[in-house]
């Protein structure tokens, strides 16, 4: 049988998923933790603790402000030592919450045992309620906050739950490692983001290269009803929601719309795993899988870490340094990751990984022509023209990059990876992008 | 004769007779009246077209002239390239007076060279400001700093403002700048500043746009401001010229009596200026430095 997979476009980066092996860790809790009030897409959170209050483990410090915002719990118990801007991951400054490390004590309220719940007892309205209080936002990477997927504008509705289980980002395993430790949890958290969304099928699409994933969960969902895993071809970029709906349901979303207009609802593996704890144990937000990678390391590994602590850490826990001829320190996936200056940037909710990257694989070669070879153009899984695109962009052409489309780049990184004269492509597309978006933001206002 | 020329001959004669008295009509119907006034004052502007007034080239800028002065107030228009001389040749032509405004010159507020904020990271994206600022801080990991791209420089229609590759900072050329701010507009971070360009040549400044408290930034660079306020203090009051905000010192060019008395108390040497300062005085402070020093 032929596999699925998107057609438009794509490429397939050697996948140096060295760490999928490796069991889950927790990573020791430092003495000081600084909590980032901007983890998510959307307005930052305000901080409703000051310095001195005492905290608890799932104690709300930051409230959401505004519809596309998430709320933001104390990952760990003890004394605010100052509420103040630190360095992330950019180098510029954010408002954070920094605190004390006293102990290990929780809310009440959570429960932290190890027991799987299955019956769901919340109704829909209540469960959307609760993934709001709990700050969960997706944890694919982007961290849009989950519960502004499930308030449906009027007469919206949707039909099917889509999970991406793809992980299609080289390097990075930690989607993959909490699909083979959590399957039954997964799976309880699906079928309850099944009842808030009013759905009665959810597909959870898996890559090939994760058999052992595919087959722990296709294995566990027979019991789960309406709950199907679709083993896909690997391809990148099959985890962004345009593509992956392509992928397992054949729908295409027109230019400007959003997966709920084709009736459907997105999620990731691990925001499934989120929402269970959230509904069934009251648990807050407050740690995530994080995979430390690279070629340069001796082994790498998946970790189990609470929000805010230092991605230096993850390296002491590993008993490793980092290695000598290091090029490059990503956060995130090495396609649509963010390089960081330093490892003191707090784990935030949408820290997937950290990878560091030798010398020659981070190393950009010399700028040359464009020779019009049109790999770009076959690669954009958007059916853009990139070398286009970077050329307008470049000239500060902002109406032309309107007119091409250019709001539809998903920012995968596919044109910057195949093109043969190593253009920066990408770089141009999301300049022109932001200006054209700014400009769209002002025409709106008026 | 072939009657189909002849046919043919006519027929277009007529169509010709007929468009011309169409046109006609509709040249009398439609008739803009430009004012003759605006043609003279374009003619009297530099002709540069680099926008620096605020209106759409130099004809926008002429058509916004004649329009005041059928008011009878062209003040608040300014042509910053022409300067004075252009303004009073204008106001001489539509029969007005105008105020002489103060010459004015870009300055860079920062002075983050290679030696004193040296990079730490090497960056390989576009060379282009607008870009690297949406992605870091800057190879220096100044947040607020120069990050040395030239985006200025491409926006300069006068070739007023360079990149010294020493320093990896722009430089304006005063002779030249024109200030149109087209390098104000073209810079990320605000860091480059229209200043009244002073007595004699004579301009202090603060170069650095750092608002953080003092420690962070030092960590970065040697010649950030850190907000102590000691230039505050010793402002003369007949100036007055300092103010204190978001830890950064700012002097007001139009105040500015450019006596050079913060530019020797500055501790990180933040205030540049286009003259030397004054010696500072041999002080017992410094002895008690330099014992606090030898006990550390």
């Amino acid at each position: 049988m032929k596999l699925k997979t998107f057609k438009l476009g794509g490429v397939h980066p050697p996948e140096n998923k060295k760490t999928a092996d490796i069991p889950v860790v927790p990573v020791d809790i430092p003495k000081r933790v600084s909590v980032i009030m901007s983890q998510h897409l959307g307005v930052p959170a305000v901080p409703v603790v000051e310095k001195g209050d005492k905290v608890k483990v799932g104690t709300l410090i930051g409230e959401a402000k505004g519809f596309i915002s998430a709320n933001i719990h104390s990952p760990v118990s003890g004394t605010v030592f100052k509420v103040d801007g630190v360095t992330d991951a950019t180098g510029y400054r954010k408002d954070a919450v920094i605190i004390n490390v006293e102990g290990d004590d929780w809310e009440e309220k959570i429960d932290k045992s190890e027991t799987l719940l299955k019956e769901i007892k919340l109704s829909p309205e209540e469960i959307i309620q609760r993934i709001k209080d709990s700050g969960i936002v997706g944890m694919g990477g982007a961290a849009f906050p989950t519960h502004v997927k499930y308030m449906f504008p009027e007469g919206k509705t949707a039909d099917t739950l889509v999970i991406n289980g793809v992980e299609c980002e080289p390097y990075l395993t930690s989607d993959h490692r909490v699909m083979l430790e959590k399957p039954d949890e997964i799976l309880v958290g699906v079928s309850i983001m099944m009842k808030a969304g009013k759905v009665d099928r959810a597909k959870i699409g898996i890559e090939t290269n994760k058999p052992d994933a595919i087959n722990v969960l296709s294995e566990k969902a027979k019991d789960y009803p309406g709950i199907e895993v679709v083993p896909l071809k690997v391809q990148y970029p099959q985890g962004a929601e345009k593509q992956l709906i392509k992928a397992l349901l054949n729908r295409e979303i027109p230019s400007g719309k959003l997966p709920l207009d084709v009736g459907c609802i997105v999620n990731n593996i691990g925001t499934a795993f989120a929402i269970y704890e959230a509904v069934q144990k009251n648990k807050p937000l407050i740690e995530r899988v994080v995979t430390l990678t690279g070629k340069g390391l001796k082994k790498g590994g998946n970790f189990l870490v609470r929000i805010g602590i230092p991605a230096k850490n993850l390296l002491e826990k590993l008993g490793e340094e980092i290695p000598e001829n290091t090029g490059k320190m990503i956060s995130g996936g090495p396609m649509m990751g963010k390089a960081i200056n330093h490892l003191d940037i707090p784990v935030t909710k949408g820290t997937s990984g950290i990878v560091l990257m030798s010398e020659e694989e981070s190393k950009r070669n010399i700028i040359q022509n464009c020779i019009r070879c049109s790999k770009c153009v076959s690669v954009c899984p958007m059916g853009l023209e990139p070398y286009l695109l970077e050329k307008l962009a470049e000239k500060d052409m902002f109406e032309e990059c309107e007119k091409e489309a250019i709001v539809d780049c998903i920012e995968c990184g596919s044109c910057s990876y195949t093109c043969p004269s190593s253009r920066q492509l990408l770089d141009h597309i999301r300049y022109g992008k932001q200006n054209v978006m700014r400009i769209m933001r002002e025409r709106r206002q008026q | 004769m072939n009657p189909v020329i002849l046919y043919s001959v006519g027929v277009l004669a007529l169509i010709a007779a007929g468009s011309a008295i169409i046109l006609y009509f509709v040249a009398k119907k439609f008739k803009v009246d430009e004012d003759p006034r605006i043609g003279e004052v374009t003619e009297i502007l530099p002709g540069a077209n680099c926008g620096g007034c605020g209106f759409p080239g130099c004809s926008g800028f002429a058509t916004a002239l004649v329009k005041g002065a059928d008011k009878g107030d062209i003040s608040g228009l300014a042509c910053p390239p022409g300067g004075n001389e252009t303004m009073t040749a204008v106001g001489e032509f539509l029969g007005l007076t105008v105020e002489e405004s103060a010459p004015t010159t870009a300055v860079v507020r920062c002075n983050g060279t290679k030696a004193k904020a040296p990079s730490k990271l090497t960056y390989e994206g576009p060379t282009k400001c607008a870009i690297a600022h949406t992605l870091f801080s800057g190879e220096n990991s100044c947040p607020h700093g120069c990050l040395g791209l030239g985006d200025c420089v491409d926006a300069c229609d006068f070739e007023a403002i360079y990149m010294d590759e020493e320093t990896g900072l722009p430089v304006v050329v005063p002779d030249k700048c024109t200030s149109c701010g087209a390098c104000v507009r073209a810079c990320p971070r605000d860091i480059i500043e229209i200043r009244p360009r002073g007595r004699k040549d004579r301009r202090v400044w603060v170069a650095c746009m750092n608002e953080e408290k003092g420690p962070i930034p030092m960590k970065n660079c040697k010649v950030t401001c850190i907000g102590c306020a000691k230039c505050f203090d010793v402002c003369p009051p007949v100036a007055n010229a300092i103010t204190m905000g978001n830890n950064l010192a700012f002097i007001d060019g139009d105040k500015c009596i450019a006596c050079g008395k913060c530019i020797v108390v500055c501790p990180t040497t933040a205030i540049l200026a286009t003259f030397e300062p004054p010696k500072p005085k041999p002080k017992p402070v410094t002895e008690e430095k330099e014992a606090s020093e030898v006990k550390k």
